[in-house]
């Protein structure tokens, strides 16, 4: 039986990662992420893990640390924040092109300057490129299932690659809302031990670790990274599929909330979509025919499936928490535009961007949005492409 | 849809509104409620304004905007009164319960012409009757508790005393201190 409780999303990731027990946990404080390490590092002084807690002094030094005790064949966790994530940037490189599978907890915050502690998706969106898995959760209880199966998803061996799982800066991290835990053994039975092929600490099969890799053999070991984000997709259903028949709680790449018939459709990532759903019951009470997809695998995108999900409407907005200053439209955006170019015809998609800095995404804000789509169905004329959503201007 | 009970709590940092709510989300959690219990963030400082919500339901929530219109506000801090639209989308068939001596109809001038119902408590002297110090918080959730009717009262009480009791199980001589306080203010709330 599944344990009814109730915690903050940094709350149910911390007992996650004390459900995983992780050998090594290297990790530095920034808001809004700071109480995962923190409430780790009581389960670490009360015995109930027996991970080796390793406090920097930066998070260039916690995903270092990371790497170097992944190497070494240890099963690895960190959380980190907005300039935080940035510190680790030339890390996140290494880990990913290393081929070692580390967790990280992005606790989504807007990324400095101006100096902003609250949620929006700059940090993570500008990581996107690095080489890791991204997982998004709408919820504390997406956030706690996220982590459980990035252990896996990483470490597959067709994978082979680092996990960041976010979810949003105070709206999800720091309030309370009911969640169903896993019990602490189904947990340990479903991630298993870590049993890497190579690892440095195996006197039996030495090998090097990050040498220099120059002409002759960079551009393969790129072409095989590039192979492990492509058989990601397939593991994480895989994975997914196992996780609820453990839990009965399903997931996919993203999820899909009333599309059967929709005409009209929002595309967003994490607590937003939540505040969406509303919206979308409403108007589906009055008739409109609305849905929503929000994006759970960000990397690898899911290009094929979205294409093919939202091919019958014929108005999508596309919501982005985080501008690409492209002059240009949003990173999702620019995913999801290119996914359809090709597969799909005559579907109208606009962008909006919204919610930068934490400003507040009321239900008021999403009916906007579906209001244009649906003035965009009637008139078959499509006025910017390119939004801002709750902005003074 | 079911209804969802919504509730924002006005205070200022230091007086415990962000683990009033908290506390308040547990206990309808515990009596099997789906719940919400977050503060808004903003700097941290002694005494300045602070706001937190709380959103009851019997279905799941899933809203993740602050709350606009809500049906119950509390204020933790009468000085807040003329700094803050603490009636702001409150709406008319709600209530607003404030930590005054005044009764609420001295009170009632002050909130920019609300006509819905106005309830008083005095968390001071109830608080200082019984435990020595001045902590709103406890008295200012038993009252929310007792107009909102957002769960039993007895079933309240005695989540609450379980609750201090794991709360405080460091310092035990609180405990008493605080369910008088609570139990209190159950009685004492004015304009119900």
């Amino acid at each position: 039986m599944a344990i009814r409780d109730r915690l903050s999303g940094n709350e149910a990731v911390a007992v996650a990662m004390k459900q995983i027990n992780p050998d090594v946990v290297a990790a530095f404080p920034i808001t809004p992420s700071t109480e995962v390490p923190q409430y780790f590092s009581s389960f670490v002084s009360d015995g109930k893990v027996d991970t080796e807690f390793v406090p920097v002094e930066s998070e260039h030094s916690a995903m270092s640390a990371c790497i170097g005790a992944q190497a070494a064949g240890a099963r690895t966790i960190t959380a980190t924040s907005a300039n935080g994530l940035a510190l680790m940037w030339e890390m996140l490189y290494i880990a990913a092109s290393s081929r070692l599978p580390v967790t990280l907890a992005v606790v989504n915050r807007a990324l400095s300057g101006p100096i902003n502690i609250h949620n929006d998706h700059s940090d993570s969106m500008g990581a996107r490129d690095s080489g890791w898995i991204q997982l998004y959760g709408e919820t504390n209880q997406e956030a706690y299932d996220n982590l459980i199966q990035a252990i896996r998803i990483g470490e597959h061996p067709d994978v082979m690659l680092p996990v960041m799982c976010c979810y949003d800066g105070f709206i999800t991290s720091h309030a309370v809302e009911n969640i169903e835990l896993v019990e602490d053994e189904k947990v340990k039975e479903f991630v298993g031990d870590y049993k890497p092929e190579h690892y440095l600490n195996n006197a039996a099969n030495p090998v090097a670790m990050g040498p220099l890799d120059l002409q002759n053999h960079y551009f393969e070991h790129k072409r095989q990274q590039a192979e492990a984000m492509k058989n990601a997709k397939k593991v994480i259903l895989e994975i997914a599929a196992e996780y609820e028949k453990l839990t009965g709680r399903k997931y996919g790449l993203f999820e899909e909330y009333k599309m059967d018939d929709a005409e009209v459709a929002v595309v967003v990532i994490n607590s937003t979509a939540g505040t969406a759903k509303y919206v979308v019951d409403q108007l589906r009470e009055k008739g409109v025919k609305a849905g929503l997809i929000k994006i759970r695998v960000y990397r690898p995108f899911p290009v094929e499936e979205i294409a093919a999900a939202l091919s019958k409407c014929k108005a999508v907005a596309v919501m982005d928490k985080a501008d690409s200053f492209n002059a240009a439209g949003g990173p999702l955006f620019t995913d999801i535009t290119s996914a359809l170019y090709g597969r799909v015809d005559g579907v109208k998609v606009i962008n909006y961007i919204y919610g930068l800095g934490g400003r507040d995404v009321k239900t008021d804000d999403i009916e906007v949005v579906y209001n244009e789509l649906l003035e965009i169905v009637k008139t078959g004329q499509v006025k910017s492409v390119y939004n801002y959503l709750g902005v003074r201007e | 849809m079911s209804k969802v009970v919504e509730i924002r709590w006005h205070g200022r940092g230091g007086q415990g509104a962000k683990t009033a709510s908290l506390l308040l989300a547990d206990a309808a959690f515990n009596t099997g409620k789906y719940i919400q219990g977050f503060p808004e963030y903003g700097p941290e400082r002694m005494g300045a304004p602070i706001t937190a919500y709380n959103r009851i339901s019997d279905e799941r929530i899933t809203v993740h905007s602050n709350i606009y219109e809500p049906d119950y506000v509390v204020v933790v801090d009468e000085t807040l009164l003329g700094s803050v639209d603490v009636t702001a989308g409150l709406k008319e068939d709600g209530a607003i319960i404030i930590n005054t001596q005044k009764s609420p109809d001295e009170i009632r001038p002050k909130l920019k012409g609300y006509k819905g119902k106005v309830c008083t408590v005095d968390a001071r002297t109830i608080s200082i009757d019984a435990l020595g110090r001045y902590f709103p918080n406890t008295p200012m959730l038993a009252a929310v508790v007792k107009v909102s009717g957002v769960m039993d009262e007895d079933a309240f009480v005695k989540d609450m005393e379980e609750s201090f009791a794991h709360k405080f199980a460091s310092k035990p001589q609180v405990i008493e201190g605080n369910m008088k306080a609570l139990k209190r203010a159950l009685t004492e709330v004015k304009g119900l």
